[in-house]
């Protein structure tokens, strides 16, 4: 492992040990039961600590430990994405290949660097042969709603989410053997997006973006969430292959990508009357509330890295 | 041997409750009955071979190593693998339906097997539930057990999603996320009859199950 795979991990570990003694004190010091949005801050914390937990533990292992991360990533999204979908028995097959045949696959071209078919797989395979199986079976009912459905969750949960470790089969002169390093950068950007979105709403949040989706996203949580995680993604530029200018402005895209995820997943909630995805984390929420942004900013940010640098 | 389980019961308990854990992400939600260490009936709706399954991945490794579930001696003791299954890998407790030709009474098959301290995963609309309706009417069995043994605490357990994970004459799960809701447990009245007692179970298990349209998940 590289100095700079060395220095990024304790800058997180300062950043996490920092939130959680600021929100220790902050819990120890209000009456109880804790208000709710300081036991959602903990929780957060907490899920934050797992995820840089699993991901530094996932590095150890290299490309491999990354992709298989990823895989079950994709696993537990796609579970509660089809918990929440309307599911008739005539789906059994179409189901069970999304999950073991599709997931595996889409994983496998990665690890084999197969990017002519990992990027049309789902998109054109998938995307014919799942209705097709589906109406060999026969039952027409809601049909077009359930092929749809089904279509949005393999393109969300696998596809969208794969091109996180695809970004280390990129080959950018110059940048050999840092791949992981990208996706540390894509991760901790759009992640800091998400964490600086809420505490700027929190704390200056008046004008709500959509009140009809989501009451917490609000224009001044926006605003100063993607500004202030556009300077750090700029900061960060030391674990890219891009001057600092470059990784700000990808930074901004990845975050505005990142916050059109997360409104389009609260669009979903609310669509079929849920707070949360799922309970993964203790009760505070599934996989796809903490990766809903990555799953739109991933495939943007790799294309356009993909186009511009190699 | 731990409440009468054989090792091979324990492991393939473990092993099942980490298989339900990987395919369901199965958590247990306890609404008024925390485990106590009490000897217990767990009553739950039914609707797939996995219901008690996931029941008994919830409970604490000595809970469960103590706890079968009551199953049909027609299906389950039927052909080898069956038997082996319900006999050797899993703790049930068979009970024969049919009345006609039946040679054990049921009731006394349960008693007998609260009697040696085992709790019990029981489900009171006899059979599996392939209705739209959320939940059949109960049949006397549970009323049977509250009176014979009212020290045992009867708890509801709405089992949810289940029967899309392993609907009937599946082999495979879908892996979708479930949830077993465990209730505050049910008593039987001073003087309370049957029907009654068995419609108020029926609402108290009814209660549990999720309301599709609010923030309840």
């Amino acid at each position: 492992m590289s100095d700079d795979t060395t220095r990024l991990f304790i800058g997180l570990v300062g950043v996490l040990l920092t939130a959680s003694v600021i929100a220790g004190v902050l819990s120890w010091r209000s009456p109880k039961p804790l208000p709710p949005t300081l036991d959602n801050l903990n929780a957060r914390i907490k899920a934050w600590w797992i995820m840089v937990a699993g991901i530094s533990f996932a590095f150890l292992f290299g490309t491999g430990g990354v992709i298989l991360l990823f895989a079950f990533v994709s696993f537990a999204a796609l579970r509660e994405y089809v918990t929440l979908t309307n599911t008739r028995h005539a789906d059994r097959w179409t189901l069970l290949g999304m999950f073991l045949i599709v997931n595996p696959v889409q994983y496998y071209l990665i690890w084999i660097d197969w990017y002519g078919l990992y990027s049309i797989f789902i998109p054109v395979y998938c995307f014919l042969a799942m209705p097709a199986l589906t109406a060999m079976r026969g039952d027409t009912s809601r049909f077009l709603e359930r092929v749809s459905e089904q279509q949005w969750g393999i393109m969300l949960s696998v596809y969208c989410i794969s091109h996180v470790p695809a970004l280390v089969t990129l080959p950018i002169p110059g940048n050999e053997g840092r791949g992981l390093l990208l996706i540390a950068f894509l991760i901790a950007t759009v992640q800091g997006s998400d964490v600086l979105q809420y505490v700027f709403g929190k704390l200056f949040g008046r004008h709500k973006v959509a009140p009809s989706i989501s009451p917490s996203k609000t224009w001044e949580g926006l605003i100063g969430g993607i500004a202030s995680a556009s300077l750090m993604g700029a900061g960060l530029y030391w674990l890219t292959p891009f001057s600092p200018i470059e990784a700000g402005v990808l930074a901004v895209l990845s975050c505005v990508m990142g916050f059109f995820g997360g409104l389009v997943a609260s669009a979903i909630k609310r669509d079929r009357g849920v707070k949360d995805w799922g309970h993964m984390i203790e009760g505070h929420g599934g996989m796809l509330d903490r990766a809903d942004s990555l799953v739109f900013a991933a495939p943007v940010f790799f294309h356009i890295v993909r186009y511009a640098w190699t | 041997m731990r409440g009468g389980a054989s090792l091979l019961q324990i492991v393939s308990g473990s092993v099942l409750a980490v298989f339900a854990r990987a395919v369901t992400g199965v958590r247990p939600i306890w609404a008024g009955s925390a485990p106590n260490g009490r000897q217990r009936i767990y009553f739950a709706n039914h609707a797939s071979h996995g219901d008690f399954i996931l029941v008994s991945t919830c409970l604490t490794p000595v809970e469960r190593s103590r706890t079968a579930a009551v199953a049909g001696a027609d299906y389950w003791d039927s052909g080898r693998v069956r038997r082996f299954i319900s006999r050797r890998l899993l703790r049930t407790v068979l009970v024969e339906r049919n009345w006609v030709e039946r040679t054990a009474d049921p009731m006394q098959v349960m008693i007998d097997a609260l009697g040696t301290g085992q709790s019990l995963i029981f489900f009171p609309e006899g059979t599996r539930n392939m209705t739209e309706e959320p939940l059949l009417r109960f049949r006397s069995g549970l009323y049977n057990l509250a009176a014979a043994r009212p020290d045992v605490e009867l708890v509801p357990c709405w089992i949810e999603n289940m029967s899309r994970v392993l609907p009937k004459g599946a082999l495979l799960p879908i892996p979708l996320l479930c949830r077993v809701v465990f209730g505050e447990p049910v008593r039987l009245d001073e003087g309370e009859d049957r029907k009654t007692f068995l419609d108020r179970a029926r609402q108290a298990l009814l209660a549990l199950a999720p309301q599709r349209d609010g923030d309840s998940r």
